[in-house]
């Protein structure tokens, strides 16, 4: 069972707070950031585990390459900036030294997506699902909110091989009630409310909202079933043949090559009869401003997500 | 790792590498042989005589490791771990092709290959990630990584040059194979280095320069350079001859990327000649 509870809390919180359950556990994880460590939250394995802890610097491209030799020799690597500079700076690093070889590398990158605010266009990952999907071996997975982030960097310390997960600055809304609940399965995605009259598949901070737009939606007699789509690869293909006739994608992240882009893909190679409505960001730089601002002017947050569908349903 | 051998044994060596390499560039009719013979002797001198390294238990461990950031001379490293068993002499003939195994640069799926490079600065990178793990996990050996000089034009490199004294690692011994020249020419018309060796000490390293072609040099300096415990990370400058062995080949900037025709073929191949 899923609701919005209200209660808001930072996944990147839940992140730190994981790496250090990991770094007890584990000897081999071994963690590195690029002068970020404090927003990152990183810093609290750093604290907890200084001698496995290192820092780049304003450095993107060697803290990547630090992590692939340190993969060679063992270790569980998790590397983390903000998403831009995680993944954009570093792309090509990551494309010839982690995923070709495939080694033990999990770039966790926050900051991602329009919600960074105020900071604006330079700062606005909205390319990174896009960019790190295009690269062979390479698992991508955003998390919904804190709980869920929990299990799925529980997940890829497991997984051998790898991974880029993206996770937006903001605190968003918590929608499990615990841990247990927020259960998480590469590649698995998941129907959180069941529904008749069209399929909502969501990822990463755009699923609470899109869980508001299934409120407003089924209060003017629209039945949404809402999935979460939290691997966008490899991307989990039953459970979009399985979807409603009409389906829309919601992501904080562009429309192209992204979350939208990957369901168009399965919709098109299997000949699936559906009319698919990609909501995100519509192929432009965004602009500074807080958040909850930015969400709606750019039509990603719950109410401007049920009016746009409820237009295109009128078509 | 044979310990034993003497430099008349590594200059013997050398010799057939060199043969090798020009004989796999040739048939590919693809590939970089000047870089590859200018770094060949540093190449030989560390597996056969400098690094703890076992051939026939090549992931031990506490092994020393090599990393050959310039990963366009993969036709010396290739001719090196054939002669060390870790590939079949035949696979040398099928380089670069589809029905070979051995990739145009190094990949992590030959054996041997500590990490895939190709792509300039980022073995060097690795390398210090490599330093780091080894340290972590208390072995007692080193990483040795060796840089083409153009390469050093790439802001990567000087990204871990900094990381590398920053975390102290003296278990890293880079080499740079400075053959001055590059696809373009010559490194100071293309982008000017400068003193790399005032630059690699500004940044905290430890520098020696060498005659890259002379065994006893590159021996000694390496020795040298692992008994200086200081929390420095240690680079060999090693001048060397682009295309070294091949005389129509040396210091010709138009071998860099491109294999001998049939008639020059045969010609290096008989300058080349060993018993």
């Amino acid at each position: 069972m899923v609701k919005l509870t209200g209660i808001y809390k930072g996944m990147r919180k839940g992140y730190g707070e994981t790496l250090v359950e990991l770094g007890k556990k584990y000897d081999n994880v071994v963690v590195l950031d690029a002068d970020l460590s404090g927003s990152t939250q990183t810093a609290m394995f750093a604290k907890e585990f200084p001698d496995r802890f290192f820092n780049a610097g304003v450095a993107e491209q060697n803290m990547i390459g630090m992590a692939a030799g340190l993969a060679t020799t063992g270790k569980i690597v998790f590397a983390s900036s903000f998403a831009m500079f995680a993944s954009g700076r570093a792309w090509e690093i990551i494309r010839n030294l982690v995923a070709y070889p495939k080694l033990n590398v999990k770039i966790v990158a926050t900051h991602a997506g329009i919600t960074v605010g105020e900071d604006g266009a330079s700062h606005q990952t909205c390319e990174d699902i896009a960019i790190m999907r295009a690269i062979p071996n390479m698992v991508v997975i955003a998390p919904t909110d804190y709980y869920h982030t929990k299990n799925v960097i529980r997940a890829v310390s497991e997984y051998k091989g790898p991974v880029y997960v993206r996770m937006p600055r903001r605190d968003t809304e918590i929608i499990y009630e615990s841990e247990e609940e927020a259960s998480f399965e590469i590649g698995k995605g998941k129907v959180l409310v069941d529904g008749d009259d069209l399929t909502i598949i969501a990822t990463g901070e755009e699923v609470p909202e899109a869980l508001k737009a299934g409120e407003i939606l089924k209060e003017n007699g629209i039945s949404a079933e809402i999935v979460e789509m939290a691997t966008i690869k490899p991307i989990d293909e039953d459970i979009i043949k399985k979807s409603k006739d009409f389906v829309v994608t919601v992501e904080d992240h562009n429309i192209i090559g992204g979350l939208g882009g990957a369901v168009a893909e399965v919709i098109a190679s299997n000949g699936l009869n559906k009319k698919l409505l990609r909501i995100g960001i519509n192929d432009v730089f965004g602009r500074s401003g807080k958040a909850d601002e930015l969400l709606k002017h750019y039509g990603l947050d719950g109410e401007s997500i049920a009016k746009r569908i409820m237009e295109e349903m009128k078509k | 790792m044979a310990n034993n051998l003497e430099i008349k044994d590594l200059e013997k060596i050398a010799r057939k590498v060199r043969y090798n390499i020009v004989k796999m560039v040739g048939l590919a009719k693809s590939g970089h042989p000047g870089g590859s013979l200018s770094a060949t002797d540093i190449i030989v001198a560390l597996y056969f005589k400098l690094m703890n390294y076992d051939p026939k238990n090549p992931y031990k461990k506490d092994r020393d490791r090599f990393v050959l950031s310039k990963g366009h001379a993969a036709p010396a490293l290739y001719a090196v771990l054939a002669e060390l068993g870790l590939i079949e002499e035949e696979e040398l003939w099928k380089l670069r092709r589809l029905e070979g195994k051995l990739q145009g640069h190094p990949s992590m799926d030959t054996p041997g290959v500590e990490i895939c490079t190709g792509s300039l600065g980022q073995g060097f990178s690795a390398s210090v990630g490599m330093a780091l793990g080894c340290r972590l996990d208390k072995l007692n050996n080193y990483v040795y990584v060796l840089l083409g000089d153009g390469e050093c034009q790439e802001g990567i490199v000087w990204e871990a040059a900094m990381a590398a004294a920053h975390y102290k690692l003296d278990n890293l011994i880079a080499f740079i194979d400075r053959n001055k020249l590059q696809i373009d020419g010559c490194t100071e018309d293309v982008m000017s280095l400068g003193d790399l060796k005032a630059k690699f000490e500004a940044f905290g390293w430890d520098v020696f320069e060498i005659d890259g072609h002379n065994f006893e040099e590159i021996i000694n300096t390496v020795e040298k350079a692992k008994s200086l415990k200081n929390g420095k990370p240690k680079m060999i400058i090693a001048h060397t001859i682009k295309g070294k062995g091949v005389s129509f080949m040396e210091n010709n900037v138009s071998f860099h990327g491109k294999a001998p025709n049939e008639e020059q073929l045969k010609q290096a191949l008989e300058e080349l000649k060993y018993e």
